[in-house]
């Protein structure tokens, strides 16, 4: 594998999980618990589809082949998508979404962060407005988690049970593909074990503030980085992509 | 002071072009009016935000949904901003949602269609947003002071919407044959529900008289309706589609457009909860409130414990 076709690889990635989980949180526009989740949620899902632009834009400038944003976001399939499995699982209930985006914020910070002395300067310029959107979803996932950890016995067993649940798709943050790899030798990426050791001090800190327990390790599922995704990716990919897909070539 | 007299001091406030402000006295008739239209208006952005999130997961381009995400986000927060305006009137958005919730407020009919099609995304964009505007400019002048700065803020926003949906509609009537015929079957299906957005004609508006009176309105529903059909007859040409009315026509006599009849008969079934929509337009908002409801408990039970360690 060449470094460009790694770069590209590592950016349609990252492109491909803010797109994922941009949408799973869209699908609560208007179906939020209280108004003010409604325009939260949405203001988070606008930020990372907002990101998403940018990443994919410059993964079709680096692929070459003339594949604009919308080309990417909408004519893959889903062997073609390289997100993590974690962010295309269902949004189930409020208490699921949020420790699922608590656990994607935990490492999608320190990665941004990272990415800010990256040696590419385009993942450095992007990095750069991210920052900022990623601390305000990071702050308002924690809280949430808190307030259902510490809130109600109902609000704690659910969130119990999600962060229970979703502990199996963390893993697979962590492990590098042969891309990832390539580009942390040379400082284009960050090396994901040292996201680890950030994402883990965040995760204990806000669970032990929510008074939930954090699972043990076990088995962890993964497949996603490779494009072998659960069964949801799928439909979540027919539905957003019906238009491009019913009328190819169209303007819109 | 006696009754008449407070009544008659707030009538020439009124007329005085002077804003009533929430701690002024007010007739209760005045006050029950605007909560009514008030919360109404709150609803309708909450019960619009459905038919357009239709859309969201559907939308044809990164920028395109990008800019509906937007949109729905801003009818969210207007919606906040009106149950706020109500809520210096000395009602709650909790008693507000409820009457929503119980069938017993209204919410504007308009949103009993449904959005079959991505032409209907830009549709509700110039026509229901276009509509909804003209009712808005005039309410940035309305007596009550709350409601018309929420409406100032509103109004900006709403503008921005309506020229989206229109350039929405201008990309489709440039593409292929079947994206046009899109855009066509889309203005078929909005065109008189959106002129029904003005309310009954004035002789059978009921609330109308005393609303001038108060200057809770400024223009009638038959003279906004007839600025909008103005207006937009001349936008459709542009876009190359034919409005559905074969009784339009050019008046030179009065400058204005000659229209057909609108079917009152469907208005007032929509408003009876028979529109295609209504059940599941209620049955989302009420599911989404049923399923929140633990949400809520515990953010309100974390927030007496934070409370309780503060003071201990």
């Amino acid at each position: 594998m060449t470094r460009e076709e790694a770069l590209f690889r590592a950016v349609l990635r990252m492109g491909d999980n803010n797109l994922v989980l941009g949408h799973r949180l869209s699908e609560w526009c208007g179906h939020g618990p209280v108004l003010e989740e409604d325009i939260a949620q949405t203001n988070i899902a606008l930020d990372l589809i907002g990101q998403t632009r940018n990443l994919l834009t410059y993964a079709g400038e680096l692929e070459g082949k003339g594949r604009s944003e919308d080309d990417l976001a909408y004519l893959r399939g889903e062997r073609e998508y390289l997100n993590v499995q974690l962010v295309e699982l269902p949004k189930a209930d409020y208490a699921f979404t949020i420790a699922r985006s608590f656990l994607y914020d935990a490492f999608h910070l320190p990665l941004q962060q990272a990415l800010t002395e990256s040696r590419d300067e385009h993942l450095k310029a992007i990095a750069g407005k991210a920052v900022k959107e990623v601390t305000y979803h990071l702050r308002h996932s924690s809280e949430w988690l808190i307030r259902f950890g510490d809130g109600t016995e109902e609000s704690h067993r659910r969130a119990q049970e999600a962060v229970d649940e979703l502990w199996r798709y963390t893993g697979e943050l962590f492990v590098p593909d042969e891309a990832e790899e390539l580009l942390a030798k040379d400082g284009t990426l960050p090396k994901l074990t040292d996201l680890k050791a950030e994402w883990s001090a965040t995760v204990d800190r806000v669970l032990n503030e929510a008074t939930l327990k954090r699972p043990a390790d076990g088995w962890m599922a993964g497949g996603g980085k490779k494009g072998v995704h659960t069964e949801h990716l799928g439909p979540m990919l027919a539905e957003m992509q019906i238009l491009q897909r019913t009328f190819p070539g169209v303007e819109w | 002071m006696a009754k008449d007299q407070q009544e008659a001091l707030f009538q020439q406030r009124v007329d005085d072009e002077q804003k009533i402000e929430p701690r002024d006295w007010m007739p209760d008739e005045y006050r029950k009016t605007l909560i009514r239209q008030i919360s109404q208006h709150a609803h309708s952005e909450v019960v619009g935000m459905l038919p357009e999130g239709n859309w969201i997961t559907r939308a044809p381009s990164l920028r395109r949904k990008t800019v509906l995400l937007a949109k729905v986000q801003d009818e969210a927060g207007h919606g906040l901003y009106l149950y706020s305006a109500a809520e210096t009137l000395g009602v709650s958005r909790e008693q507000l949602i409820d009457q929503l919730l119980s069938g017993k407020a209204k919410y504007s009919s308009i949103f009993n269609y449904p959005t079959l099609t991505w032409a209907d995304i830009g549709a509700i964009g110039w026509l229901v947003d276009g509509a909804a505007i003209m009712n808005q400019v005039m309410l940035t002048r309305t007596s009550y002071g709350p409601y018309a700065r929420a409406m100032v803020r509103i109004c900006k926003e709403e503008s921005f919407h309506q020229r989206q949906g229109y350039e929405i509609l201008m990309t489709l009537c440039k593409g292929t044959p079947e994206q046009k015929a899109m855009a066509q079957d889309a203005l078929d299906r909005w065109w008189w529900p959106s002129l029904m957005m003005f309310g009954p004609s004035d002789k059978d508006s009921p609330h109308s008289a005393q609303s001038m009176k108060w200057k809770i309105k400024r223009q009638s529903n038959d003279e906004l309706r007839q600025v909008f059909i103005d207006r937009t007859v001349h936008q459709a040409e542009y876009l190359g589609l034919k409005v559905p009315d074969p009784k339009l026509k050019w008046n030179e006599q009065t400058q204005h457009y000659d229209w057909g009849e609108i079917d009152w008969t469907e208005f007032n079934e929509v408003i009876r909860g028979n529109g295609p929509c209504n059940r599941d337009r209620m049955a989302a908002r009420r599911k989404a409130h049923a399923d929140g409801a633990w949400v809520r408990e515990a953010a309100l039970a974390y927030a007496g414990k934070q409370a309780k360690k503060k003071a201990a």
